[in-house]
């Protein structure tokens, strides 16, 4: 592998903004875990991580290796890919096991399955197909 | 051909993976092979429904709506975050009544509710087809109903029903 120092100024420049702007987010993110207040709210900080954050980081990657290779570097899109299908399964299944222990101890603030039922069956205003 | 190959479209991203992960040469494009085609045959044991690709002109769209929706909820949660105590939000979950039906459209909602920061798919109820999802910074419980249903629904129903 070539080093770095053979990276052109635009192309550092350039990989150290994405590299640093996905850093940013998924230190926002990070933050966010501690701020929020609730299981719920805290759901929703880890995918500044694994959207933007993710995808800044891996560009980044692949201005940097496609620069000093001088062909194009495709990994980073898979991991991406990889990355955006696979999360939700963790998260639903997080979700749906925090929600599930909610419902049995009976905890306020959040829907039981009748009150997701009613409130999705009372948006509809009776045109229910 | 759907004896040898019964998902040509998995063997053939199979295979693409291998590529892109090991570098194109004659020998992994044989080994590729062989692993797409074993892998999309171990595929048929599990059943999955043949997916329907009704309208594939449409897919391009979807994801432009998507990078632009996710770009627009990364800033939106960021500066909920840095904010911090200054300003108020309200979370809450919202019940959605979906008309799609399709397996393969309701994964790829699932993935992009998901990847939304400010949204999460909880819970999807198959008989009925209700979706719950909670939204972090929850302003109008109907807005949001109707963001989903017309800006994702209606376009996945049209590309895979």
């Amino acid at each position: 592998m070539t080093p770095a120092e053979a990276l052109p100024g635009w192309a550092a420049l350039l990989v150290a903004f994405c590299v640093l702007c996905g850093a940013s987010l998924t230190l926002a993110g990070a933050v966010g875990v501690v701020r929020f207040r609730s299981f719920f709210e805290r759901i929703h900080a880890p995918t500044l991580a694994t959207s933007f954050g993710a995808a800044g980081i891996l560009l980044g990657s692949m201005i940097f290796f496609s620069v000093l290779q001088s062909r194009p570097v495709l990994h980073e899109v898979l991991i991406f890919v990889f990355v955006t299908v696979t999360t939700p399964v963790t998260l639903m299944l997080l979700a749906r096991a925090a929600l599930f222990r909610n419902r049995a101890e009976g905890n306020p603030g959040v829907p039981s399955r009748a009150d997701m039922l009613s409130s999705a069956q009372g948006s509809l205003g009776g045109e229910r197909r | 051909m759907s004896r040898v190959l019964p998902y040509p479209l998995l063997t053939a991203s199979l295979l693409l993976m291998w590529l892109l992960l090991n570098g194109f040469s004659p020998g992994h494009v044989v080994l590729g092979l062989a692993v797409a085609v074993f892998a999309s045959r171990v595929m048929v044991a599990l059943h999955p429904g043949k997916p329907r690709l009704r309208r594939w002109q449409l897919i391009p769209r979807l994801f432009l709506l998507v990078v632009a929706d996710v770009v627009k909820s990364n800033v939106a949660v960021t500066s909920i975050i840095l904010q911090g105590k200054r300003r108020q939000w309200t979370a809450g979950f919202v019940a959605i009544p979906l008309k799609l039906r399709d397996e393969i459209g309701l994964a790829v909602l699932a993935c992009i509710i998901t990847s939304t920061p400010g949204t999460a798919w909880i819970d999807y109820d198959q008989a009925s087809g209700v979706l719950l999802i909670h939204v972090l910074d929850l302003a109008d419980e109907e807005e949001w109903r109707e963001l989903i249903r017309t800006r994702y629904e209606a376009l996945l129903r049209e590309i895979f029903e």
